[in-house]
């Protein structure tokens, strides 16, 4: 599934947008989960799951192919954690 | 910020009705679900990929009691977050 057909999907959901105005919407929800992802913050959606951005500290790690230690940054990582009512979902428990 | 924030916020700058704005949040999620219910890919440019994986049965422990447990078969879908988001979640 890409996001133009997402994009149709809400298309005949929609009743009086166009095609363009409904690839606006979309592009503007994904911009704001975008944006608050940016911020830190994590973002709920029931039914779906949950991404939350997650620190990680300083470590130092090796580069695989010669053995070299490298130091690996703090940085943040966004993680998807799936709901228990998708994971049901996905697995025949309704 | 939960489904109903992320609702609001579509509502507001978008400047549509809140049932629009609940339709197009809604349509999306339900719609990446019907996706996974069907094994298939989804692939979000800037955003990320989501993955089906499947995993095998085993037996497992309850942590607490030490009884042996069944964990049966199970398909879970995997995010692979997209180059462009990574790099905004990082940078800031």
């Amino acid at each position: 599934m890409t996001k133009a057909e997402i994009v149709e999907l809400v298309y005949d959901k929609l009743g009086s947008f166009s095609k363009k105005e409904c690839a606006g919407l979309v592009d503007l929800t994904l911009e704001i989960v975008k944006e608050t992802l940016e911020a830190g913050e994590t973002v709920k959606i029931s039914g779906f799951g949950n991404f939350v951005v997650r620190k990680k500290r300083d470590r130092v790690g090796r580069n695989p192919q010669n053995g070299e230690e490298i130091l690996i940054r703090a940085r943040r990582v966004l993680t998807f954690k799936p709901s228990q009512v998708l994971k049901h979902a996905l697995n025949g428990e309704e | 910020m939960t489904k109903s924030e992320l609702i609001e916020a579509v509502m507001t700058r978008a400047n549509i009705t809140k049932k629009n704005a609940e339709l197009v949040v809604n349509t999306i999620f339900e719609g990446m679900v019907e996706a996974m219910r069907k094994n298939e890919r989804i692939e979000i440019r800037g955003f990320g990929n989501f993955t089906m994986k499947n995993y095998g049965a085993y037996e497992g422990r309850n942590p607490k009691t030490g009884e042996k447990v069944h964990v049966p078969a199970k398909r879970m879908p995997f995010f692979k977050v997209g180059k462009d988001l990574k790099e905004r979640v990082n940078k800031s």
